[in-house]
C-alpha cells in the first residue's frame, strides 16, 4: 500500500521533507492551517497566538493531563500567501533543538485533492537527527531511559 | 488475517516494553519472565509470542527449558527513528483530513 505521508530525511543532510496528499480541496487543507480552532483540533495543541500575515508571529502550548505545560513552541511567519504558501520559523521552547526554517507549499491536485509539502531546514545535521528521534523517545515512555540506554549501547 | 507484526507494534505495549527491558540484561526462561509480572501467565506467554514473531526476542532450547534472549539486530530497527516520526505526522494529517471532511463553514 502506498503511504499517504512520506518523509524524506537523507542521512548527513540538515533537512527533512514531509509530503502528504489529502482527499480534500486545496481551500479546506489551507483552512486547517489558517484557522486557530481547527489547528488546535488536529495538532492537539493550544494556539496562543497566530498572526497569519507577512512578518507575523505564532505560539503554541500543549498541556499534559494535569494541566501543566508540557510543550511550547513559537516562531515568526515570514510569508503568508493564502492557498499557496507559508514560510515560518519554528523553535521549541526550553529545548536544545535550535530554530528551524519551514517552507509549507500547498498545491491543488484535482478539485477534491491537494498536496502539502513541508520542507524543514535545521541549523545542523545533529539538530535535525535529535528532533527526528523525539517521537521514538515519547513512544517508549515507560522506563524509557533504560531502554534508550540499551538501544544506544546496541547502536554504538 | 494479516496482523501487523513489526517492531513498532511490539513496543507499543507497556508490558512488552518491560519484558524487553528484563531480557535485555540477561537470558531468561518464560517462567522467570512471568514471575516479574502480576499479569496472568498466559498473557505473558502471548506477549512473548508477539515479541518472538516480531523477532525482537529469540528462543533457545536448553535442555527442557526454553530461554529467551534479545535480538540485538532487530533492536536496531526500533532505533530507526524515521518511522515513528513519519507515523506521528501521518496520524496528525489523518486527523486533519477527518476534521476537514466534516467541516461546515459557518
Amino acid at each position: 500500500m502506498e503511504l499517504k505521508t512520506k518523509v524524506n530525511a537523507e542521512s548527513g543532510k540538515q533537512e527533512i521533507t514531509i509530503t502528504r496528499e489529502f482527499d480534500l480541496p486545496l481551500a479546506l487543507l489551507f483552512k486547517a492551517y489558517e484557522d486557530a480552532t481547527l489547528l488546535e483540533q488536529w495538532m492537539g495543541t493550544k494556539v496562543i497566538k497566530l498572526e497569519n500575515k507577512n512578518h507575523g508571529s505564532w505560539r503554541f502550548e500543549t498541556s499534559d493531563a494535569s494541566g501543566k505545560v508540557a510543550f511550547s513552541a513559537n516562531g515568526v511567519i515570514h510569508e503568508f500567501s493564502p492557498g499557496k504558501r507559508i514560510i515560518r520559523t519554528f523553535e521549541m521552547e526550553n529545548a536544545p533543538f535550535g530554530v528551524q526554517l519551514e517552507f509549507l507549499d500547498f498545491e491543488k491536485l484535482t478539485d477534491n485533492t491537494s498536496r502539502l509539502v513541508v520542507h524543514s531546514i535545521y541549523q545542523s545535521v545533529a539538530q535535525r537527527d535529535q528532533l527526528l528521534k523525539l517521537p521514538f523517545a515519547q513512544g517508549i515512555n515507560m522506563a524509557h531511559n533504560r531502554l534508550q540506554t540499551i538501544v544506544g549501547n546496541l547502536i554504538e | 488475517m494479516n496482523l501487523r507484526r513489526d517492531v513498532f507494534q511490539a513496543i507499543a505495549d507497556p508490558t512488552r516494553r518491560a519484558i524487553l527491558l528484563l531480557v535485555a540484561s540477561q537470558t531468561m526462561t518464560a517462567g522467570a519472565i512471568a514471575s516479574n509480572f502480576d499479569t496472568a501467565r498466559p498473557t505473558v506467554s502471548k506477549h512473548l509470542q508477539i515479541l518472538t514473531e516480531c523477532q525482537l526476542l529469540q528462543q533457545q532450547q536448553n535442555g527442557r527449558e526454553i530461554y529467551y534472549h534479545i535480538n540485538a539486530q532487530k533492536m536496531k530497527e526500533v532505533a530507526d527513528f524515521i518511522e515513528p516520526f513519519r507515523q506521528m505526522w501521518d496520524d496528525r494529517f489523518n486527523k486533519l483530513e477527518a476534521i476537514m471532511k466534516n467541516y461546515k463553514p459557518e
